[in-house]
């Protein structure tokens, strides 16, 4: 296996309505940053790929307009999934591993002002059983805090805890949309969206991009920029049966912090793309983060940029370890209700 | 600054080889009634796993492809199928790359394999198109742009007519392709377009869609999916495999100077990619038959000067000679093709998959008699996505 690295990242400022600014003009600007970080441009890239939902644009093949955010001519090795671009990312070290490039360009996009992304977000359920239902992102995430609540696995002071926590980290992103934490009394006299939820709980809806290189040891060495390295990426996924699941556990977490030897790492902090509150002290207790700092960032609950907000937890880690004396770090990225779909990364610095 | 490294040389040192050890299929019609879009995916997986002679346990990854969700009105639909597809406790990715989409999935599947973290990999794409209507989720309304209420028929057109009028072919080309591919699908029992006794006349003879298309010209809507199982040489080695050559995608704007929509760029570069790849010097000679994405009846001769098959101008001749045709010296669309089978985001895995089963002797009555070098080609987006590869019989 090849030693890969992260050579640039960049992140919008996240707003919640980026109005008549479109996906093209979001993503340029990260794509931009990125290759000035770097020096390089879309010429010395190998592969491109990105990660975007044509259901939150509100149209199929929204995903092409992307590309005119890049060059494209010459035509390019380049490919989308429909999933956030933290996925764009695997798939791009798939083809650096394989020989196929020694480079690539991630970007994830989206902009969830526009539509309804509650109603969206439902369409990823069962079309026959639920989606009918119209089962909702809150709701769902609901069922699982109210699970873990009632085992006390979790308690209502921890998601106060991971709320006040993350507003204080926000403070120092620039890029976050929230930085404002409410007061105790304000958190619980507000109003439930779905029980135990209230707006405070959930992440803001979001519009924004990001972009990030990647590189293998040797073209990291040739622009001066190997320092962290992703030592490990793993994903999996669970049922979309949510009454056959354990929502008290996640076996897709346990096993994935399994296979990037969890254990072995002596993490200085986590970035986890927690889009409710009670997500951050359920994973810190299940894998064992409760000693360290956890989303740095502010993590979404400060600005989640969806299908985008899976990257930004790896490219935040990558912000973390070069900027601070860091040097390991583990970043997650999640798709689906309740955690049902996951990935784990293991970052060092290098240098 | 420094060179990007494409050479092939490069490539077979570092890549992994990877083949294909077993095709599914489901049979494709206008409305699967009888199947759920989980049941759908899983006939096709039932199918592939069966002809690879495999366990689940064997299967380390399960990647997913199809068009745009809105053509069934879910949102990332490998979510709600993960237990249809087998993805439970694994890695699961999904791919859309447009109507490429069946061919880059095939590619992205590969691509774990020959990455070398991966042993044995399943892949699957599908459309259930009767769930919704394409040309409805085709012609979206964009925010602050104009709206083309095109579809797909309408869109290529115009890129036709500019081929017709480059080279100055003869209207019956089209037709020629219409009723050969059809007369194929006459031999594959899965086809969902099965038309006795088409001809020339019949195409001829059917209603202008839109110009020069006349609606025997124009690919179905269909219901449909299609399934790989792809493994490393440590599996592959002692069974019937199709071996991957080369592989490759590429993309390019919808819209920028100079862009030759009849005879795009893209295209060019990927089938020289992967002739390279696989030592190809002279693709017409060596390549004993081709699976390309034809969904409307004047594709083959633009492909066919696109891949480099022929000349430029020359494509239509060699339709019209008969080269083409099952018997011909250059077999394209054995299976009857997109225009006898079109569930979208299958389509072009099913030209992989078909592909595989020639080099795999595995066609049944569409077989092309000693088959050992197949292609498979798909493209998608405004003619600006290719995925492309070339399998082999032996190693």
């Amino acid at each position: 296996m090849k030693d890969i690295y992260i050579l640039g990242y960049a992140q919008n400022q996240i707003l919640s309505d980026a109005g008549a600014a479109n996906e093209v003009e979001l993503i340029m600007p990260v794509v931009h940053e990125v290759f000035k970080q770097t020096g390089l441009n879309q010429d010395n890239i190998d592969f491109t790929c990105s990660g975007s939902c044509d259901y939150l644009q509100g149209a199929a093949f929204a995903f092409v307009e992307g590309l005119s955010a890049i060059q494209t001519n010459p035509p390019i090795k380049e490919s989308h999934v429909e999933m956030d671009a933290a996925w764009a990312l695997f798939e791009s070290i798939l083809k650096i591993q394989m020989g196929d490039a020694e480079s690539a360009l991630i970007y994830g996009f989206g902009k969830s002002s526009p539509g309804n992304l509650d109603s969206i977000v439902s369409l990823q359920t069962d079309p026959y059983y639920l989606a009918p239902l119209w089962a909702d992102r809150v709701s769902l995430a609901a069922l699982q805090a109210r699970v873990l609540l009632d085992r006390s696995i979790i308690t209502k002071d921890s998601m106060f805890d991971a709320i006040q926590q993350a507003m204080t980290n926000a403070q120092n992103n620039q890029n976050s949309l929230v930085q404002s934490s409410p007061s105790l009394d304000q958190y619980l006299d507000s109003e439930f969206i779905s029980s135990p939820l209230n707006k405070f709980d959930c992440s803001p809806i979001s519009d924004g991009a990001s972009a990030m290189i990647i590189g293998t040891k040797e073209f990291a060495e040739n622009i001066n920029r190997k320092f962290v390295c992703i030592n490990s990426i793993h994903h999996n996924i669970e049922t979309s049966n949510l009454g056959a699941r354990d929502l008290t556990t996640s076996k897709s977490i346990t096993s994935l912090a399994k296979l990037i030897q969890l254990d072995q790492i002596k993490l200085d902090f986590a970035e986890l793309h927690t889009q409710f509150s009670f997500e951050a002290p359920f994973i810190s207790n299940l894998i064992g983060l409760q000693d360290i700092p956890v989303n740095l960032s502010g993590g979404p609950l400060s600005g989640n940029v969806v299908m985008a907000a899976g990257l930004d937890a790896i490219g935040k880690s990558y912000e973390s370890l070069l900027n601070n004396n860091y040097s390991n770090a583990l970043a997650h990225a999640t798709s689906g209700p309740c955690l049902q779909q996951n990935m784990l990364v293991h970052l060092e610095r290098k240098q | 600054m420094f060179a990007t490294k494409y050479a092939s040389a490069f490539r077979e040192k570092a890549m992994k080889r990877a083949a294909v050890i077993g095709v599914g299929q489901t049979k494709y019609d206008s409305k699967r009634r009888d199947v759920s879009i989980g049941g759908l995916v899983r006939e096709a997986i039932n199918n592939a796993m069966k002809d690879a002679d495999v366990d689940w346990d064997a299967i380390d990854a399960v990647i997913l492809g199809k068009a745009p969700d809105m053509f069934e009105g879910l949102v990332m639909p490998e979510l709600s199928l993960v237990d249809a597809i087998g993805g439970v406790g694994k890695p699961v990715m999904r791919v859309h790359t447009a109507g490429s989409v069946g061919g880059s999935t095939a590619v992205i599947a590969a691509s774990h394999v020959c990455s070398g973290s991966f042993d044995t990999v399943l892949t699957v794409t599908f459309e259930k198109q009767s769930e919704s209507n394409a040309t409805w989720a085709l012609s979206p309304k964009y925010p602050y742009s104009p709206h083309i209420n095109a579809g797909a028929g309408g869109y290529f057109a115009p890129y036709m007519r500019e081929y017709i009028r480059r080279y100055n072919a003869p209207e019956n080309i089209g037709w020629i392709v219409a009723a050969k591919d059809r007369q194929n699908a006459l031999l594959n029992p899965l086809a969902h377009l099965h038309v006795p006794g088409i001809d020339e006349k019949m195409v001829s003879d059917t209603p202008m869609l839109w110009e020069p298309l006349r609606y025997l010209e124009s690919c179905p809507s269909s219901d449909g999916a299609c399934a790989l199982v792809i493994s490393n040489k440590k599996l592959a080695k002692d069974r019937n495999a199709a071996w991957i050559k080369g592989m490759a995608v590429r993309s390019e704007g919808t819209l920028s100077a100079g862009r030759d929509e009849v005879n795009p760029q893209g295209g060019k570069d990927c089938a020289k990619d992967i002739y390279n790849q696989a030592g190809i010097t002279n693709p017409f000679k060596e390549i004993d038959c081709a699976e390309i994405y034809v969904p409307f009846s004047w594709y083959e001769p633009m492909w066919l000067e696109n891949l480099h098959f022929c000349n430029l101008g020359n494509g239509w001749k060699l339709t019209e000679n008969g080269t083409t045709s099952l018997t011909g010296d250059l077999p394209i669309n054995m299976s009857g093709g997109v225009l006898s089978s079109n569930p979208i985001g299958a389509s072009g895995m099913i030209r992989f998959g078909e592909a595989c089963l020639q080099v795999m002797g595995k066609a049944d009555k569409h077989q092309v008699e000693g088959a050992n070098i197949a292609m498979g080609h798909a493209y998608g987006g405004a003619s600006q996505f290719f995925a492309m590869w070339i399998v082999g019989k032996n190693i």
